[in-house]
């Protein structure tokens, strides 16, 4: 019932004006002992399909709880969603009910994570786990389900896959270990996968692995690609388009090249000035100064304006709304004329 | 003491196994790691010699043998022309004076049970001749001060700092008892982006104030490059490649240096389509089975039967001007975006 209506027939064809993925004003708080954290205050982005979204931030600074209201996967409570839309293909998933819920969760958005090793359940093998896909979804019988995941080990580049099937994933590197959390998620097919920091444990040499393999099984089956990280390197290679948080919010939203080119918030402005460059050697490398805040004690206004080198007096009072820059560029800073043109502080 | 440019630590054929063991009641040894196999190089007071690699190639466990935290298997690592391999005791505890370690993880290298004050003043517990009992508390709160805390939070506890606080907790540590060399291995990995910035500012003024010799352990490229003068490349637990920094860079001779340096994501997407990428096929092999002759040879696209059987020596080759082991080394001009 949910489902199929979830479903697109061939006649609904493209899917007009709205998004694969909409995000809308988004509302995540946490009760905990201490007081009512807002992790999330109002977080809205979209995604297409065959689409790279790159959501860069600091840790706290709300982009894996986004993801995690986006999967359903949540503890609810102590979160709680008070306000806000996520429209997947013009449905909203939170009005959905569990079942509902479930049969998106996994088959239409599926997810990876950061660690592949505790991701991964120990005492099963990694054949096992990423045939459960087949068997709890698809009701195939334990022997096709096997196949299925072979098949799978392959595409993703598992060499001798048909021996490795049987082992656990503690037998595994980092990397494979990666590629069997990628296998997992693919499996059904998903129109939108979120990876939430998946080169973040991995090294250098082997991150390249991994982003060339995501970038091609995207090719393929032209998913939308939610891509969750810190890492403004990463993001330069492979991103769209960019949405930087700080503090539960959107700050600076633009396609990629715009961004780096010149970017319309001061936060995203020192991220990038603080990278170390060759042509700055020796020299002390621009510094954000202060600390991120405290989500329990939110500075009034701008979060950012403690730290920020173009705070006004305004800043400290009025929460600046995301202004519209041009098209798809946004700046949630009353002062981006200033920062764009790169007026010095 | 020693002036600018003095050697003050020279390692030469560093080893360090870990015996690999079988059976319960009568251990056999039935193979070793060869975590650290043969490393050698030297460093001059007040220069940073960065070290990079990726996990599992030795790097950790150097830093561990050069604070003789571990015992080498074989070879020296000679401070002021003292071998410290080799030293016991009283002699062991003077020359660890001098040198020091700040660790990676500013959450777990702190005692959450001990205040600031205890922490930061600790070496000073052990080392009792550093500095008078009674000046003690002074002490830690000048220190405090060097890295940019407020000298009163000395009674504070850990948790009570953020991430990149705690780092310069384990800076002023480290900076206690006035060392001439400090190993930080991977200072800044754990911290934020916005936090990473303000540390290594805080690492480069404090080496200029005191002339300090770092040995910089990192797997982020581009942060190693800002801060050393010279930089060694390890894989599988040799080095393969030590330069100054311009000609690792920029004109690495190694096969692995060149697809290290390629992988490495480059914060600007202008050109991103035409960049040249070498992608390495595979893992690291295992560190107790490493292959014969040239280590990196069952991934290099340039591998030849020598390779196989010769094992190439960390040596200047013709065309370079600085130390590589590889039979085929040629220097690769990179392309920098920025």
């Amino acid at each position: 019932m949910s489902k199929t209506s979830l479903r697109t027939s061939p006649a609904e064809g493209g899917l007009g004006d709205e998004p694969l993925l909409a995000v809308e004003d988004l509302h995540v708080e946490f009760a905990t002992r201490a007081g009512v954290v807002r992790a999330v205050n109002g977080v809205s982005y979209s995604l297409n399909p065959g689409e790279t979204l790159a959501v860069l931030g600091e840790s706290g600074s709300g982009k894996s709880v986004t993801a995690q209201a986006i999967m359903g996967i949540l503890d609810m409570p102590p979160a709680r969603i008070p306000k806000g839309e996520i429209r997947f293909r013009g449905t909203d998933l939170l009005k959905l009910s569990d079942e509902a819920r479930t049969q998106v969760r996994g088959q239409r958005i599926a997810m990876i994570f950061q660690d592949a090793l505790s991701a991964l359940n120990p005492v099963f093998t990694v054949g096992w786990q990423i045939s459960e896909m087949f068997r709890v979804h698809r009701g195939m019988s334990k022997r096709d389900a096997m196949a299925k995941a072979v098949e799978l080990m392959d595409r993703v580049r598992i060499p001798a896959a048909k021996q490795r099937v049987h082992d656990f994933p503690h037998q595994f590197s980092g990397g494979m270990r990666q590629r069997i959390m990628i296998a997992m998620s693919i499996a059904l097919d998903p129109e939108v996968l979120i990876a939430d920091e998946p080169t973040t444990a991995l090294d250098v040499t082997v991150q390249a692995q991994i982003m060339e393999l995501l970038a091609e099984l995207q090719r393929e089956s032209n998913m939308g690609l939610i891509l969750i990280t810190h890492d403004l390197g990463v993001v330069a290679d492979v991103a769209d388009k960019i949405a930087v948080m700080y503090a539960g919010r959107i700050v600076e939203n633009a396609p990629v090249y715009d961004i780096y080119r010149a970017p319309a918030h001061p936060y995203t402005k020192g991220l990038l000035e603080s990278i170390p460059r060759v042509d700055l050697k020796g020299q002390e490398l621009y510094a954000i100064k202060g600390l991120p805040p405290n989500l329990l004690d939110m500075p009034t206004g701008c979060a950012f304006h403690p730290r920020c080198p173009y705070r006004q007096d305004n800043c400290v009072t009025d929460a600046p709304p995301l202004y519209g820059i041009s098209g798809a560029r946004n700046s949630a800073c009353h002062y981006w004329r200033e920062v764009l043109d790169g007026d010095p502080r | 003491m020693a002036t600018q440019g003095e050697r003050i630590l020279e390692v030469r054929d560093l080893v360090k196994h870990f015996p690999l063991t079988q059976g319960i009641m009568f251990k056999k040894q039935i193979g070793a790691i060869k975590a650290v196999d043969g490393v050698s190089f030297e460093l001059n007071k007040g220069e940073t010699l960065g070290i990079v690699g990726e996990s599992g190639c030795g790097k950790s466990t150097l830093a561990k043998v050069l604070m003789a935290l571990e015992r080498p298997t074989s070879g020296s690592v000679v401070i002021n022309g003292r071998d410290m391999a080799k030293a016991k005791g009283a002699e062991l505890k003077r020359m660890r004076r001098n040198i020091q370690m700040v660790m990676q993880d500013p959450y777990t290298s702190l005692n959450p049970r001990m205040t600031v004050g205890d922490i930061v003043g600790e070496p000073f517990e052990i080392h009792t001749e550093a500095a008078p009992k009674g000046d003690r508390r002074r002490k830690v709160q000048e220190l405090l001060e060097v890295v940019g805390l407020n000298p009163d939070h000395i009674n504070r506890y850990p948790h009570q700092f953020s991430g990149g606080q705690r780092q310069r907790i384990g800076i002023a540590r480290g900076l206690a008892l006035q060392p001439e060399i400090i190993v930080c291995d991977e200072p800044v990995s754990a911290l934020d982006v916005s936090i990473q910035a303000q540390v290594i500012n805080l690492l480069e003024r404090l080496q200029n104030e005191f002339g300090l010799a770092y040995i910089f352990i990192a797997h982020d490229l581009s942060v190693v490059r800002h801060i050393s003068d010279r930089v060694a490349v390890m894989y599988l637990g040799k080095m393969v490649e030590l330069g100054k920094d311009l000609e690792i860079y920029d004109r690495p001779a190694h096969p692995y240096t060149q697809a290290l340096l390629s992988a490495v994501p480059v914060p600007d997407p202008e050109g991103r389509e035409g960049r040249e990428r070498i992608i390495l096929q595979g893992d690291p092999p295992s560190p107790a089975n490493p292959p014969s002759g040239c280590r990196f040879r069952t991934r290099c696209w340039k591998a030849q039967e020598i390779c196989a059987t010769e094992e190439p020596l960390l040596q200047i080759r013709p065309g370079t001007a600085h130390l590589s082991a590889c039979h085929f080394a040629e220097t690769h001009d990179v392309v920098h975006a920025g």
